[in-house]
């Protein structure tokens, strides 16, 4: 990797890691997020301030051109953040199909259309 | 209805429960009692109701942040004063309950139930767990400037500007006490430990779930250090109003 493409990713790195503190300062990021973005960022800086990591990665996985092994982790990356994404959004789906129930269920209750809870 | 609530989150505990209830009776204090029932599957509303609690159900577990959430949005809709957490687990010794009200009447916002300060020495931890909670001690010393000697107590109570600003920000993830301290401090309420005795609980940590245990540290860490350069700000909340004794 030439020294301002080491520079400009660096640089990104750095920006994104700081707007993702900023964010949990600010109470509008969960820290399990901010978990998963900084080890990305921390994981993806050493490989552009110590790109010599790379080359027994590359060697070992038979890649000529060590900058395309510092995509493929960026990518793998991405990667496991949407698929942690996916599990999140299956979870909140379900989550409101929970609480769309108990609405149907209470709005009942509320009318007056069932009798009162079996526990009272 | 009193102007002090007892807030229990309880998650399956309709074994413990009963005799918690029944000792809280036995009081000699005006007070209520509301049970938030975090999705148990164990009938714990029922044993809750049965023991006289208001009972507030969550269709499904939030973990303890979120269910105190419950309890402290409930205690401000509620009107009431304030209110004091209380394990249902049998942890705590209602008796101490008083010295908790106490500290609330001598001028502070949130009295912490400390397991470590002054001389009761009846509750025993791991080694790592204690080193680890002394790390978690540091960072909250040095955001908070207060020292506390047991961050992680669900042994407290509340002033009612205290509820209010809990009603609305309560961290919701795991070990939230120790962020819960951080917040009310940076936030300009006044804090204070008592030292109250704890039966401990049996059981250390199984060793598959201390991974999970550090990615928390972690996470809590980064938290707080990210949470750092709040202090010495204005922070959007509501100020805390001024003691009037």
């Amino acid at each position: 990797m030439s020294p301002r493409a080491q520079l400009l990713v660096a640089a990104i790195v750095a920006l994104s890691i700081l707007f993702i503190l900023r964010l949990v300062r600010r109470r509008e990021l969960r820290g399990k997020y901010a978990m998963l973005w900084v080890a990305v960022g921390l994981t993806l800086g050493v490989f552009v301030l110590v790109p010599d990591v790379l080359v027994p990665i590359s060697d070992w996985v038979g890649i000529s051109y060590e900058p395309a092994t510092f995509f493929l982790a960026a990518f793998a990356f991405v990667f496991l953040v949407i698929v942690q994404f996916s599990w999140e959004l299956s979870r909140l789906e379900e989550r409101t199909r929970s609480l769309a129930e108990e609405l149907a269920l209470l709005r009942a209750e509320v009318r007056g259309e069932l009798a009162a809870s079996g526990d009272d | 209805m009193s102007s002090t609530l007892l807030i229990i989150p309880a998650f399956n505990e309709a074994e413990a429960l009963p005799a918690v209830l029944a000792d809280l009776d036995d009081l000699d204090l005006d007070h209520d009692v509301v049970v938030v029932d975090d999705g148990s599957t164990d009938g714990t509303a029922a044993v809750a109701r049965a023991g006289g609690a208001v009972v507030l159900e969550l269709p499904f577990n939030l973990g303890i942040g979120g269910a105190l959430r419950t309890g402290f949005l409930y205690a401000v809709r509620q009107g009431y004063e304030q209110a004091v957490q209380f394990d249902g687990d049998g942890q705590h010794d209602p008796d101490e309950i008083a010295g908790l009200l106490a500290a609330l009447d001598d001028g502070a916002d949130m009295a912490v139930g400390s397991r470590f300060a002054g001389t009761t020495h009846s509750y025993e931890i791991g080694r790592v767990r204690a080193r680890a909670m002394g790390v978690l001690r540091g960072a909250v010393k040095g955001l908070s400037g207060q020292s506390f000697s047991d961050t992680s107590s669900g042994f407290r109570a509340f002033r009612r500007p205290v509820l209010e600003f809990f009603s609305r920000s309560y961290p919701s993830e795991y070990m939230e006490s120790v962020e819960a301290l951080v917040l009310a401090s940076l936030n300009g309420f006044r804090i204070t430990e008592i030292p109250v005795h704890m039966r401990g609980r049996e059981g250390g940590e199984p060793s598959n779930r201390r991974w999970r245990l550090v990615y928390h540290y972690m996470r809590l860490l980064l938290v707080l250090t990210a949470s750092a350069s709040l202090r010495g700000r204005a922070v959007p909340s509501d100020p805390p109003t001024q003691n009037q004794s």
